[in-house]
């Protein structure tokens, strides 16, 4: 199981931006680096991020190599009604991750 | 588990190798460089997202630490001066370097919920070299910002052999 | 004086003006501070914190019944927030049975083969990591112990190792970490080295790893053969840094460049 670390506030006000925080864990190999017998490591990275809020699309991102390993992100949205923030990450070799959080909004 | 079986098996060859590079961490240039981007290529990656549209300095504020501890991890705070309404708006924000093997580092799309077009993460680079970040507004217009970050210890092109 | 007193009393003399003068117990510092203001953040906030990461699969692992007995860590300690409340801060800790020092991953691996009947893990191990990241984490803000008088011997080995010059640039770590420590080598600040934040996740390494892995990697830097994994020397090792650094807070898992 793919662990992730999500920083969601738990309450909110309406019309409020808040930051949300995203950390995965998943090595990156960029595809440039070589075993010690020569042969070279394959790419095996997260290459996309999507953020939903309540099923509707908030924020999108694509990864290349040059993200750090254990991938790291901090975007925002406004707080608009409770519910449910969700996250999928999708990779090479078909790595799927997918996280929720709740959040109140008064 | 075959990461962890990298890490223990260290043979004479690896020894010498990895003492030849460095001393208990610290910097050291490194000797094997092998071919990677170059400013050129980060100017064509740059145009194939902008086209013929100008670029201007401005509005973008690109947060990197001048000196990094690591090249594995550079921590990078991206902000678009923008109201983010829906008339005027950041669209997008893509981050380009200079010296990496490939050029591009990440991009990061806005919708109209996105209350403020700011992003933060963790980047690899490999060597001294520019960063530069690319806003794309709701008017089609581009706007750049751009900081020349001092690597000591690089990644990409470091295997890790201990 | 008796024999084994007067044995002592001349070792710790030996050990005296064998080597550098200790630092001062109010001058020692954290390496934490020599870090930049980025990466202190990404230790601070437990969600910016790659080494949690491993913690939460530690926690995972924590509840998974494993082995030939069928059973889970949680089965025999329960609540690890309680039962583990500063394990990790008094290992490595004197086993009378096998009358030396085990160090936190050392009495994981025992517990693994004696009590849950399951084969070792493997030293640097995903799961190891994991599992010593979750339990030292208990211990985060709790001061190091150093005070079972039966260590001593192995404190003494522990700093004789540390004194030692090895290896082809015929270095001893005191050199660095007692004579030097705070100068620059290289444009890197150098570090008292207290092992505050074990196991922790090195930027360099983009992983979590263990102060034995640490350890290593200096040796090889300073062109000296490590020792095996596993080696007594480690945990003489060990025990020494742990007792110079008691009393200091622990910070697991810490982030180092």
């Amino acid at each position: 199981m793919t662990r992730a670390l999500i920083n969601v506030p738990a309450k909110a006000k309406r019309g409020q931006i808040i930051a949300i925080k995203t950390l995965i864990s998943h090595t990156m190999e960029t595809g440039f680096r070589y075993t010690t017998t020569g042969e070279r490591k394959p790419r095996n990275i997260i290459h996309t991020f999507v953020a939903t809020y309540n099923g509707e699309e908030i924020f999108r991102a694509e990864f290349y190599p040059a993200m750090s390993a254990n991938p790291f992100l901090t975007f925002h949205t406004v707080a608009t009604e409770s519910g449910t923030i969700a996250f999928h990450w999708t990779g090479d070799n078909g790595f799927s991750a997918t996280e929720q959080a709740k959040i109140t909004v008064e | 588990m075959r990461d962890s079986m990298d890490a223990l098996e260290t043979t004479r060859r690896e020894l010498l190798l990895a003492g030849t590079l460095m001393l208990a961490g610290a910097a050291a240039p490194v000797m094997i460089r092998r071919a990677g981007a170059t400013p050129a290529a980060m100017k064509a990656e740059i145009a194939k997202l902008v086209g013929e549209a100008k670029i201007t300095q401005g509005k973008v504020k690109l947060d990197i630490p001048p000196l990094v501890e690591n090249g594995n991890t550079v921590p990078c705070t991206v902000s678009v001066d923008s109201p983010m309404t829906p008339a005027d708006h950041a669209k997008a924000i893509h981050v380009f370097n200079e010296k990496n093997p490939q050029p591009n580092v990440i991009s990061c799309y806005f919708g109209p919920r996105a209350g403020r077009a700011t992003v933060a993460t963790r980047l690899r680079l490999a060597d001294t070299q520019n960063v530069v970040a690319i806003a794309e507004l709701s008017d089609g217009s581009f706007w750049s910002a751009s900081v020349e970050v001092i690597i000591t210890l690089g990644a990409c092109l470091e295997d890790n052999l201990i | 004086m008796s024999t084994p007193r007067l044995a002592a009393c001349l070792v710790a003399l030996c050990a005296c003006a064998a080597g550098a003068a200790e630092i001062p117990l109010a001058e020692r510092r954290s390496s934490y501070e020599l870090l930049k203001p980025e990466t202190k953040a990404m230790q601070d906030e437990d969600t910016s914190n790659p080494g949690m990461l491993s913690v939460l699969e530690g926690q995972a692992l924590w509840a998974a019944k494993a082995g030939a007995a069928n059973v889970a860590c949680a089965d025999c300690h329960g609540d690890a927030t309680v039962s583990m409340k500063g394990v990790a801060a008094r290992h490595p800790a004197f086993d009378a049975t096998r009358r030396e020092p085990v160090n936190l991953e050392g009495r994981i691996s025992i517990c693994r083969s004696e009590r849950q009947e399951a084969p070792a893990l493997a030293f640097e191990s995903r799961e190891l990591l994991a599992l010593s990241a979750y339990v030292a984490r208990q211990s985060r803000g709790l001061p190091i112990e150093s005070k079972d008088e039966r260590l001593k011997p192995f404190i003494e080995k522990g700093r004789a190792l540390f004194l030692e010059r090895q290896g082809q640039l015929n270095l001893a770590c005191a050199q660095c970490h007692e004579d030097n420590w705070g100068k620059s080598l290289a444009g890197i600040p150098m570090p008292q080295a207290h092992p505050t934040g074990y196991p922790l996740y090195r930027l360099e390494w983009q992983a979590l790893g263990s102060l034995q892995r640490r350890l290593r990697n200096c040796m090889i830097g300073m062109r000296a053969e490590p020792y095996a994994y596993g080696a007594s020397e480690y945990v003489a090792l060990e025990t020494y840094l742990v007792w110079r650094a008691r009393g200091m807070p622990m910070e697991s898992p810490a982030v180092r460049p």
